[in-house]
């Protein structure tokens, strides 16, 4: 196992209270494996994400442990989680666009950056990389807006994954991106993976179809909660949560006229996570939903790899 | 490039061309006529006498001529370097005057103006995510900012000049010196200097220091820092660059404040008797001195535009996104 989560808990700090963003999740990642992290807004994934490598001003870690490559990250402490960063958890931000400093030549940021975590710049291996990302070397003579925005974005990646981390966090990177440039994005951090630039992944996204191409395993979270956890085809193929399963149904399908068929979403709102109330947070929207729901399901493995938390799927 | 500082010129010329007319304009646009205060000066008793002083005062400084013509010629004498002869210490010529007071001028805005910028960016960069530095620096900064220069001035020249006796209320330097080239002369000077530099430092400082302090917050929640901050970049670099892009606005805002640190300069060489530019546009104004008003604008006109014209290049200097709209993105 690279990376281990054990009931994370992350809350936001508002005037009204905290707001359980992620609320007790648990999950394993083994090397070379590629998560994809599924849910609609709010369910926790970018939580989750940034719990992993930084949490920002607002947030606090509550209760849990993360473990990476068998060492306990402080993730509570931000200072105490800087030798960490970069070297042993990287991460792709949703800013691709505007992640490097707008007024420095991006050779020398990039130079600057690893001289202040003491590491020296390879500069061969650096246009290995960008060879292998298709950018010129002469971008490193550039500043960030000479580049279009795809160039912007495979350069942070590059810079991301310099360091050969064991965990790399991507966030929600291909959201900005038109579908042929999504693929593209997909293909590379494969190609990152499969190289041994970083060990496992974890891939943030609201689009179950583009992490079905990329991932291994897929996880759906839903209001802070881990709902379903299982290998990427069993997911799309045969969900057991009613909410995976309500997901599934609602993506669009190559072949089918949607004049004839409405395509439906789920109806109803995710819950507030403010005072959430206890059992299942689901079961406002749920068609099966019945007395035992006022109960916390808790995650319950079906099958081999296979995880959910309801009480119907059990 | 070259297009660009082309429009820029063709700018700045047109804005010294509107300039030197209103300049010529607003003078002869004031109530009251020089020559009959001239006259009253002089004290003649008798009409004839008295008569022909006027037509010889009214054709010495070209009063008798059409406006247009009036007009035409101060552009012509401008070429020539000629700014005509003061009528309130006649007959000494203006340039004669604007030389003497420049210098004193100068020595009061450039330092005042560069240094309370400079301290005050470093100030606000250093407020800025330090809650006790915060929590003192912006209420005085605010109190600083608010205050008019000649208020602050007025209360310090009281302060320390008529209370306590520290510093000299009025002049360059004192009245029982000749000027020279000695330490004790520039030792007399830099004490008459330090009033009026520090009034008109510390309003300006108060505005800066704010300014930098909103920018720098601003750029330390921007992504590139959040970007730095995820791979474990240490603050001591983060804040460099969030200094160093902070600064771009800051140096915007001094190109479009410096007409305004003029005006205050101007204002507070009245309040200190200070012998620059100021008192003699005051002495001017009271005196209907046409030729005067106009030679200290037209100074003072040139001085913002020249230093626009630095701010302009060293903005393309430091901020490398105007070069890169100049010459093009590539794609």
């Amino acid at each position: 196992m690279t990376l281990e989560v054990d009931d994370l808990r992350v809350y936001y700090r508002t005037l009204k209270g905290d707001v359980q963003a992620l609320d007790g999740v648990s999950f394993g990642l083994r090397d070379g494996e590629i998560l994809g992290l599924a849910g609609e807004s709010g369910c926790g994934k970018t939580t989750l994400g940034k719990a992993l490598i930084r949490l920002d001003g607002r947030m606090k870690h509550v209760g849990g442990s993360v473990t990476l490559d068998g060492q306990v990250l402080p993730i509570g402490e931000d200072a105490k989680m800087n030798p960490y960063r970069f070297k042993q958890v990287s991460l792709i931000p949703q800013y691709s666009m505007s992640a490097m400093n707008p007024t420095r030549k991006i050779g020398r940021m990039v130079r600057e950056l690893l001289e202040s975590r003491r590491e020296k710049l390879d500069l061969d291996e650096l246009h290995k990389r960008l060879e292998l990302v298709e950018l010129p070397k002469d971008v490193l003579g550039k500043y960030p807006i000479e580049l279009s925005g795809g160039m912007k974005q495979r350069m942070v990646m590059v810079i991301s994954t310099l360091l050969n981390p064991s965990l790399l966090i991507a966030d929600e990177i291909t959201s900005a991106l038109d579908v042929s440039t999504q693929k593209a994005v997909v293909t590379t951090l494969k190609g990152f993976r499969d190289r041994g630039f970083v060990k496992s992944m974890i891939f943030i996204t609201h689009d179950i179809s583009l992490t079905n191409q990329l991932a291994d395993t897929i996880m759906v979270m839903y209001a802070g909660k881990l709902a379903e956890k299982a290998p990427a085809s069993t997911v799309v193929n045969a969900p057991k949560h009613p909410y995976t399963q309500l997901l599934i149904s609602s993506l669009p399908e190559v072949g089918v006229r949607y004049a004839d068929k409405r395509l439906t979403g789920i109806p109803g709102n995710p819950p507030s996570l403010l005072k959430p109330e206890p059992g299942c947070r689901f079961r406002a929207r749920c068609p099966l939903a019945f007395e035992k729901c006022a109960e916390d399901p808790p995650p319950v493995e079906v099958e081999k790899d296979h995880v959910v938390a309801c009480w119907k799927a059990a | 490039m070259r297009r660009y500082f082309g429009r820029k010129l063709l700018i700045y010329g047109l804005t010294f061309f509107m300039a030197v007319t209103v300049n010529w304009l607003v003078p002869r646009l004031m109530p009251g006529d020089p020559v009959a205060s001239m006259l009253a000066r002089a004290r003649v008793a008798q009409p004839e006498a008295q008569e022909a002083l006027r037509v010889y005062y009214n054709n010495l400084f070209g009063f008798d001529l059409p406006w247009w013509q009036q007009y035409l010629n101060s552009w012509g004498s401008l070429f020539r370097g000629d700014f005509g002869i003061s009528l309130w210490a006649f007959p000494t010529p203006v340039a004669d005057l604007l030389t003497r007071a420049v210098p004193y001028s100068l020595a009061l805005l450039v330092p005042s103006i560069l240094l309370s910028w400079v301290v005050g960016n470093r100030l606000g960069a250093l407020a800025a995510r330090r809650k006790v530095l915060d929590n003192t620096v912006l209420p005085v900064s605010y109190v600083l900012t608010a205050t008019p220069y000649l208020w602050l001035a007025a209360l310090m020249a009281w302060g320390f000049g008529v209370v306590w006796g520290i510093f000299p209320v009025a002049g360059g330097y004192s009245f029982s010196m000749t000027p020279s080239f000695t330490w004790d002369f520039f030792a007399d000077l830099l004490w008459h200097w330090l009033l009026p530099f520090s009034s008109l430092f510390l309003v300006a400082l108060g505005g800066w220091a704010i300014g930098m302090r909103n920018v720098i917050i601003y750029e330390l929640e921007s992504d590139y820092a959040n970007y730095m901050s995820a791979l474990g970049a240490p603050q001591k670099l983060i804040r460099r660059y969030a200094f160093r892009n902070a600064v771009l606005p800051q140096i915007t805002g001094l190109a479009l404040q410096l007409g305004v640190l003029v005006a205050g300069a101007l204002v507070t060489e009245i309040v200190f008797s200070y012998p620059g530019l100021g008192s003699l546009i005051l002495a001017a104004i009271q005196n209907k001195d046409f030729f005067l008003l106009q030679g200290a604008f037209l100074f003072i006109v040139l001085g913002v535009l020249i230093a626009n014209f630095i701010i302009d290049v060293v903005y393309v200097i430091v901020d490398p996104r105007t070069r890169v709209g100049m010459a093009g993105a590539a794609a």
